[in-house]
């Protein structure tokens, strides 16, 4: 041990765990004054810096990196002056010579020490654990063993259909695995769901293509070199490259046991922090406090708050547990529950309600006036008011009949529901549990950084920026601290103004403003060039304005818009031509090929959008690329633009026996109308010969589906994360009346949509009703829309790689070299 | 700082508000020359430090360049990124002489310096 360390006057504080709850410990201790007379040691047995344990299901499903879910890297220890010592597990803790000791041999001297080693997966008494093949799901080794798995290997089974087996099963199947997860129980999450939400979410998982295999006993797992299937007691054999454990976890009370202190299920704590040894103290998932352990984060912050408290000498902070909720993060399935499951008595109330069609469901109980329970599944915004009302112990007598529609309907006619009074609010009452933010934080972060919208409160504070549960409480505090009301709140343009899309849209042609200068003059823009958000958006709604003046600006482009091809992440460039309709020829497909071959491209690919992408190109080669496709007649596709990407169409009546009309002459035509306009987002066409809708017409923009008896037009559906189908529009009889349709409903969303909004959230916002009475209803309306969009095409439809080719924008695709050197 | 300075050319042959990327790096790493709207210029290492993005494809508005691949915004004066996220990309020096831009590229330490 260095000299100056045994010279130090502080007391030594030693923290075994660099989990989530030591470390927030330690943040805690580190805001008191009388923190900082501590030395700290920190022993953690992974050799990784402190990291979300949360997020590692987003990390496996792909939707964070790990360095995305570090904490606290290396150099935070560094700064606060604590020494870190990872890879090296605690063996022994000296209580009589005061001393600690680590696998390595390194042994320190402690006053105090904070005891956080968190739990253990659970094994199940079977043979087979230790084939290779085989793992849990707790930490970061876990989650690299998966992902290894993932992309050499097919088939997974999940052991377990609580929160992380099924989080586990999600992420698996995310990267491509085929999944099976076998429970014990009839239902999942039993736990935290009662039987009819669990099945709904068995029904969700089933349908995305999770097979579940409930009251399922784990007999054995099998395999001779390495895992090679799962034995259940009733006879079923599953096969299984990988098996992931997750049935339940257990304190990690080894070393505290053998040190002599105080331990039951987990390490016991008294009500401040402190084990049976007064100098030593624990949190987190290893503790157990008044007959309870834990398995969720928001009580550990609690935990942490009060241990670090009595760390710097407040002898009065005091632990008390309260209400807890979970939630599942897997994108798309929204469950929440807090508190009792059902009624555990006569006396209790439970209220449920039930909408199979929109797949909710919502059960609440409720105990001498007030509520104790609450499971929600498919629409759980009102999650955090219920829970708010459970640790409140409010007495919702009044609301009893209106309660469970949540508090939209609840507070209705002036009905003020006992909600959160976040004036009365205590500051440091905690509000995001997975990032342990309390509301003076966020308050704090609101008014000193003047943050108007959830996004940036996310971006400044984290508060809600990891399962969202609490999104509606932060919606409120922004309410509450900003005076906003982040639901109804005016979107600005962006930072640089105070202006919303609609007031600038309008002031455009109304003030004659011509250039973006103009318009950042006329509402005072904060900043004189503005920034990569307002650019783009001023710069369409110009170019929508004034199709014959107004000269596009490529530095306000995003660079996909600028060189006319996908940057991917490689920087390399994606090459996608357009084939009208999904149609070629076998003169395309040869230059196709000739240029794949000529310029090396890595990947040829057939798109979900009826084309071919040419991926990998280098930058440097896009011309020459252009210029050889332009040779054999292909045109750039617009796949990187807020534009016109493409027109599906089936085969229809020329080749198929159930085709009613011409499907793909008809969406040729559309895309010779369409092509090269720009739009606020990208838009997608489609057309179908029938009803069987083989071009998927009602999830795009614009589909048109033939009927014997003409074409429907269907509007504002798109893929992507919500799927919305398409409203239908009209039905018409002939192809001249679709082409007229349609240019009239682009022009009127070219002209009224805000900048990156496409059609489906669009006619969601303005409604089918209004876009029926602009395109269909009135005729003259529609006519002179479709006139205007003509009129702009006409500026447009140039081909912009072969502007290119012939010398526009050269200095895009070359370096700059270095002439002389001085 | 010890470098070694190159003439590349011309303040025209870069759009306002736009980049180039020069054919030599330093360290390996390519090198983005920057020229904002006021025609100042900054050369910065092309690789954002979130993950290494090319910043020269970025939107340039005033002395700020925004990374196309998920919107870290880089301030080009100080290489820092602007908050809420966190890093810093190095910056290299440029001189402006009749027009022309010169960059100045850090000597290489040799082994011995090195060592
Ligand atoms: C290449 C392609 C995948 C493929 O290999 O098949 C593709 C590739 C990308 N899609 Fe797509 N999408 C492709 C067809 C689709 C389809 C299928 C379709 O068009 O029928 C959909 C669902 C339909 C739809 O758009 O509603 C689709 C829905 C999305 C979405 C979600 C859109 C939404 O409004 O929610 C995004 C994300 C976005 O735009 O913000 C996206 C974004 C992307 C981006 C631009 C991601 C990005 O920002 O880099 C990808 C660009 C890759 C590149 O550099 O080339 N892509 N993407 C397809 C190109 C079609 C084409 O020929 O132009
Ligand atoms: C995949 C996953 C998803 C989750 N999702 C959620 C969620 O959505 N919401 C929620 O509230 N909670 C969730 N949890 C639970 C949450 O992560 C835990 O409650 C929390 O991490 C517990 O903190 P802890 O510090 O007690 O334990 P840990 O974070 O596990 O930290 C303990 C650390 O101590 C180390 N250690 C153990 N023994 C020793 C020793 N002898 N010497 C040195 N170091 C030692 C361990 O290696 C570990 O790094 C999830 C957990 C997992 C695994
Ligand atoms: S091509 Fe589309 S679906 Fe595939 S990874 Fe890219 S954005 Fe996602
Ligand atoms: S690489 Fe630049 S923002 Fe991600």
């Amino acid at each position: 041990m260095p000299k100056n360390m045994l010279s130090d006057p502080r007391e030594h504080l030693v923290v075994i765990g660099n989990g989530m709850a030591g470390m927030r410990t330690v943040e805690e201790l580190l805001k008191h004054e009388a923190g900082r007379r501590y030395r700290i040691t920190v022993f953690g047995a992974e050799p990784h810096v402190n990291y979300n344990r949360i997020l590692l299901s987003s990390v496996l499903a792909g939707d964070k990196d790990l360095d995305d879910i570090v904490i606290n890297p290396r150099s935070w220890y560094g700064d606060n002056g604590i020494r870190l010592v990872t890879g090296d597990p605690v063996t022994a803790i000296d209580r009589d010579a005061k001393l600690v000791t680590a696998a390595s041999g390194l042994s320190v001297h402690y006053d105090r020490i904070l005891i956080a080693t968190g739990s253990r997966p659970l094994a199940p008494p079977i043979p087979g654990l230790a084939l290779p093949g085989v793992c849990a799901f707790r930490d970061i080794a876990d989650v690299e063993k998966m992902l290894e798995a993932a992309r050499t290997q097919k088939r997974a089974v999940v052991i377990g259909g609580g929160l992380l087996g099924l989080e586990a099963a999600w992420g698996l199947k995310q990267r491509g695995m085929s999944v099976a997860l076998v429970h014990l129980m009839p239902t999942l999450m039993e736990r935290q769901l009662d039987a009819a939400a669990g099945q709904l979410l068995q029904r969700d998982l089933d349908r995305r293509g999770i097979a579940f295999f409930t009251n399922g006993q784990t007999e054995q797992i099998v395999g001779k070199e390495r895992v090679e299937g799962v034995q259940l007691a009733d006879g079923r054999f599953i096969p299984a490259d990988l098996v992931v454990l997750a049935i339940g976890i257990r304190p990690n009370i080894d070393l505290a046991k053998a040190a002599g202190l105080e331990v039951n299920r987990g390490v016991v704590v008294f009500d401040d922090m402190r084990t049976s040894d007064t100098s030593i103290f624990a949190v987190g998932e290893c503790v157990e406090h008044r007959g309870q352990v834990f398995g969720l984060v928001a009580p550990i912050w609690d935990q942490a708050k009060v241990c670090a408290a009595q760390l710097a000498g407040d002898a009065t902070a005091i632990y008390a547990a309260r209400a807890l909720s979970t939630r599942l993060k897997i994108t798309g399935v929204d469950v929440f529950s807090a508190g009792a499951l059902m009624a555990a008595d006569e006396a209790d109330d439970e209220i449920t309600l039930r909408d199979e069609s929109r797949g909710l469901y919502k059960k609440i109980v409720l105990r001498d006036g007030k509520l104790v329970g609450a499971v929600l599944y498919g629409d759980v915004a009102d999650g955090a008011w219920y829970l708010q009302l459970m640790q409140d112990k409010a007495d919702v007598s009044a609301l009893r009949e209106r309660l469970v529609f949540g508090r939209a309907i609840a507070e209705m006619d002036g009905a003020k529901a006992p909600g959160p009074d976040l004036a009365a609010m205590p500051d440091d009452t905690q509000i995001c549990g997975c990032n342990g933010v309390s509301k003076g934080t966020i308050v704090a972060a609101i008014r000193d950084k003047n943050l108007t919208s959830l996004t940036e409160v996310r971006a400044h504070t984290k508060a809600s920026a990891s399962c969202g549960q609490c999104t509606g409480q932060v919606e409120s505090l922004l309410a509450f601290a900003a005076g906003v009301d982040a639901k109804a709140v005016k979107k600005t343009l962006c930072e640089c103004t105070e202006a919303g899309h609609d007031e600038i849209r309008a002031a455009i042609p109304a003030q004659n403003l011509k250039t973006m200068a103009a318009v950042r003059a006329a509402f005072g823009w904060k900043k004189p060039e503005g920034c990569h958000k307002c650019r783009p958006a001023l710069n369409f709604y110009l170019l929508c304005a004034w199709p014959d003046e107004y000269a596009d600006d490529a530095r306000s482009r995003f660079v996909n818009e600028r060189v006319h091809a996908n940057i991917q992440k490689d920087g390399t460039y994606s090459v996608v031509p357009r084939m009208w309709g999904g149609i070629t020829t076998p003169a395309e497909l040869h230059a196709i090929a000739s240029v794949a071959e000529k310029y090396a491209i890595p990947t040829v690919k057939v798109t979900g959008g009826q084309r071919i992408d040419l991926l990998g190109v280098k930058k440097a080669d896009l011309p020459a690329v252009w210029g050889d496709l332009n040779n054999a007649g292909l045109i750039s596709g617009h796949a990187y633009g807020k534009a016109l990407r493409t027109v599906k169409t089936c085969v229809g009546s020329e080749w198929c026996r159930f085709g009613t009309q011409d499907s793909t002459g008809l969406g040729v035509k559309l895309e010779k109308m369409c092509w090269g306009s720009w739009t606020p987002h990208k838009v997608k066409l489609a057309v179908s010969g029938c009803p069987r809708n083989c071009a998927e017409a009602t999830i795009k923009d614009l589909g048109v589906v033939c009927v014997k008896a003409g074409y429907d037009i269907m509007v504002g559906g798109n893929g992507g994360v919500d799927v919305r189908v398409t409203d239908k529009l009209v039905r018409v009889r002939s192809e001249d009346e679709v082409l007229e349709h349609t240019g009239a409903f682009l022009q009127l969303y070219r002209e009224e949509a805000h900048y990156l909004e496409r059609t489906a959230p669009w006619v969601a916002r303005v409604g089918i009703a209004y876009v029926k009475r602009r395109v269909v209803d009135d005729a003259e309306g529609r006519r002179a829309l479709h006139g205007r969009f003509i009129h702009a095409q006409s500026f447009v439809q140039r081909d912009p790689w072969a502007e290119r080719v012939h010398g526009a924008e050269a200095h895009e695709f070359s370096e700059l070299s270095a002439m002389v050197e001085a | 700082m010890d470098v070694i300075w190159k003439n590349v050319g011309s303040l025209d042959n870069i759009p306002r508000c736009g980049a180039r990327r020069l054919c030599f790096g330093h360290n390996g790493r390519p090198i983005a020359v920057f020229r904002t709207g006021d025609d100042a210029v900054h050369a910065v290492v092309d690789q954002c430090p979130h993950r290494a993005g090319p910043l020269s494809e970025g939107i340039v508005s005033g002395h700020l360049v925004t990374c196309p691949l998920h919107n870290w915004v880089i301030d080009l004066s100080s290489g820092d990124a602007v908050a809420p996220d966190e890093g810093h990309v190095e910056t290299l020096p440029v001189r402006i002489e009749n027009r022309e831009i010169h960059v100045g590229i850090p000597r290489r330490p040799t082994s011995e310096e090195a060592a």
